[in-house]
């Protein structure tokens, strides 16, 4: 069975050759279900590139293909992948919004000579998986290291994570922990709460029996972020002085709306908001917008698909668009660009981006609507993560 | 002894709005024996004619929460005329197969008309902050959901055992055959408790809002949640469900407080032991 497979991919491979001119990128995410959202802005990402740079890469044309896999699972996406590899011969893997799913896919890799890039899934754990995975999204390490600086700064010293309970959560706890205790605060309680939480109040009665001066908190965005402030709010922990600092999950944009004044004043650190301020972004926004039809769902992992299609015409104009997954990566290596959310590079070392981690806060615009203001840059950040998990 | 109060009052107040919003699912599955698996789908719509009269329209909380109970109820005339009708006394399997294409109609509608963000219902000035109880503070809107629970609570009781109406559903339900011999309109019978059964989804979904945000898979998200305080309760009995409620509530702040990391563990455990000791829930009263 394996040496069939391994056959197939061979005639695969040899036989794209003769179909240089249009080569194919799939693109595995969620595009229904639940986080159809997400999946939304991936694409709008892609069309956003395209439409800004065309869909040609010298006398090559890209095609993308869509996959959908709903929700984390792993096996589905394995085998959607496969069968983009396989039936649909394309050179490029790509997209990937669950860190299960894109792990899932990375056995391929080498046996297909495909490179993968990784669009969003955030666990710093995925580029070591295989040498062709190239991540142009964030981790969760990256993102959670700098508030705690900025909760320093504040003049906290005493703080109480509560993170949802599964990987990213746990990464969050982790990095927050590492970095927070690194300039010299506590962490004085740490508590995971279950995915499936809809009522918040007990758990904001834990952060007052505490003790704590500030709550650092990671939920993934979504609806429960919503129930999360609320009840931080309403169990008069804002009004009790009691500071929360999150990565920007908490505050993603197409939850903005819904969050309104309960949001107010959040102060979270992130990679990319919308409202970010250069020509670059104004033209990303612009085309991204116009490409999802409604312009409130716009939020982050469209960022992290327009910087994946940059990377893969880097790669398709570095092989002349042979398929060569070796040559593609190294070409990649070291790349330096400015994308919407600022200065970037893939590091040689992780392939993974090495960016920008903003701090901001929300606020309400003039026209009523609520945004994510960047107040402060933290340049160049790595990925703190793999460091901490050698 | 400060936080046995405190954690009573979250128990309390999250109780209530699994009531509200499960009574209906309690009394279209007991009463009705209908298993509708598209209770969460109508408190969904519900929540959404809500907040588009709420947010977009500008209109008052009071007309908002009155406009969602009549919208879901006739949404749902026609589907009762020409579904449901055709599985009261089916076997669960066809019931649950029809209501959960139901629920998943749903969720596409929704999805296309509303988009897959969260939606809010804004609340009126005087459900909005917080009371202060002396030992703690409390938002005002989960008073009103306390409230609302009770007068739900009440009116109901009143409705099935001391009107004339709640006999000859009773009488429906037992034996239909024989309550339409005795002159009992068992159809128009049916299509006003299942009108009631909607209307109070809806109004469970606006009041609950807070608690479980209106978003396109709201109807799949919280079916267990329903589903299971229906079965502790007791299928149709209305003091089993609140008592229900009360329980679970507690059970599932309280290990919330003192150990999140088990997550619903205490929950379903006591979930466990209640249907093992009461098969046919806490108060049920049908074989």
């Amino acid at each position: 069975m394996k040496k069939l497979v391994t056959a197939t991919i061979a005639a695969v491979i040899f036989s794209s050759a003769a179909y240089a001119d249009t080569i194919k990128v799939g693109v595995v995410g969620p595009f229904s279900g639940p986080f159809a959202l997400q999946g939304k802005n991936f694409k709008a990402g892609i069309d956003a590139f395209f439409a800004l740079n065309g869909n040609t890469v010298g006398d090559d044309t890209i095609e993308v293909i869509y996959r959908d896999v709903p929700q984390a699972d792993p096996a589905q996406s394995k085998a959607l992948a496969q069968e983009l590899v396989v039936k649909e011969g394309v050179q490029y893997l790509a997209g990937f919004y669950f860190t299960p799913d894109a792990m899932a896919a990375t056995p391929i890799l080498e046996q297909g000579n495909v490179p993968m890039v990784v669009m969003n899934a955030a666990t710093s754990a995925i580029v070591t998986k295989s040498p062709y995975v190239v991540r142009t999204s964030f981790t969760t390490w990256q993102t959670s290291t700098p508030i705690a600086k900025v909760a320093k700064d504040a003049g906290v010293t005493k703080v109480i994570s509560l993170v949802s309970d599964y990987g990213p959560g746990v990464d969050a706890e982790n990095a927050f922990k590492a970095a927070f205790e690194k300039v010299g605060g506590q962490v004085v309680e740490a508590i995971r709460m279950p995915l499936s939480t809809n009522d918040f109040s007990p758990i904001m009665q834990r952060v007052k029996d505490s003790g704590a001066e500030g709550v650092f908190a990671f939920l993934p965005s979504g609806p429960t972020t919503l129930g999360f402030v609320k009840a931080f709010n309403e169990n008069g922990l804002k009004d009790g002085g009691i500071k929360l600092f999150a990565p920007g999950d908490l505050t993603q944009e197409s939850d903005l709306p819904a969050l309104g004044d309960a949001a107010l004043g959040v102060q979270t650190t992130f990679h990319y908001a919308v409202s970010h301020d250069s020509p670059e972004n104004k033209s990303f926004v612009e085309a991204a917008q116009k490409a999802i039809g409604n312009p409130a769902e716009l939020s982050f992992p469209s960022v992290g698909a327009f910087d994946g299609m940059y990377v893969i015409s880097k790669m398709i104009e570095a092989t002349g668009g042979e398929q060569d997954a070796a040559k593609a990566v190294e070409a990649v290596k070291g790349l330096s660009w400015t994308s919407p959310r600022g200065p970037v590079t893939i590091d040689p070392e992780s392939r993974h981006i090495t960016q920008n981690i903003y701090l901001r806060e929300v606020a309400k615009a003039d026209d009523g609507t609520y945004y994510n203001k960047e107040i402060q840059t933290f340049e160049n950040q790595g990925d703190p993560g793999l460091a901490a998990a050698k | 002894m400060q936080t046995v109060f405190s954690i009573a009052v979250d128990a309390l107040a999250y109780g209530m709005v699994l009531f509200v919003i499960s009574i209906g699912l309690s009394v279209t599955m007991g009463l009705m024996r209908v298993v509708n698996l598209a209770h969460g789908a109508f408190a969904m719509i519900g929540g959404y004619i809500a907040s588009y009269a709420a947010r977009d329209l500008g209109l008052g909380y009071a007309v908002a929460v009155l406009l969602a109970v009549v919208g879901t109820v006739l949404i749902a005339i026609p589907v009762e005329r020409f579904l449901y009708r055709r599985i009261y006394g089916a076997p669960e399997l066809t019931q649950v197969l029809m209501t959960i294409g139901i629920t998943f109609c749903i969720i596409g509608i929704a999805n296309f008309a509303f988009g897959p963000t969260l939606k809010t219902i804004p609340l009126p000035e005087a459900l909005r902050g917080s009371v202060d109880l002396g030992f703690r503070s409390i938002a005002t809107h989960r008073l009103f959901a306390i409230v609302c629970g009770l007068v739900v609570a009440a009116a109901l009781w009143v409705l099935i055992e001391r009107t004339a109406f709640g006999i000859k559903l009773r009488a429906a339900v037992d034996n239909a055959a024989m309550a339409a011999a005795l002159g009992v309109r068992t159809e128009i019978i049916y299509a006003v408790s299942f009108a009631v059964a909607i209307g109070l989804a809806a109004f469970g979904g606006v009041v609950g809002a807070e608690l479980l945000p209106v978003e396109p898979y709201y109807a799949l998200r919280y079916m267990v949640t329903f589903l299971v305080v229906v079965s502790v309760g007791g299928a149709g009995s209305i003091p089993g469900a609140l008592m229900a409620c009360l329980l679970l509530g507690a059970i599932d702040t309280t290990g919330r407080y003192l150990a999140p990391e088990y997550g619903e563990f205490f929950f379903y455990l006591a979930v466990i032991v209640i249907v093992i000791l009461f098969p046919r829930g806490l108060a049920g009263r049908f074989k």
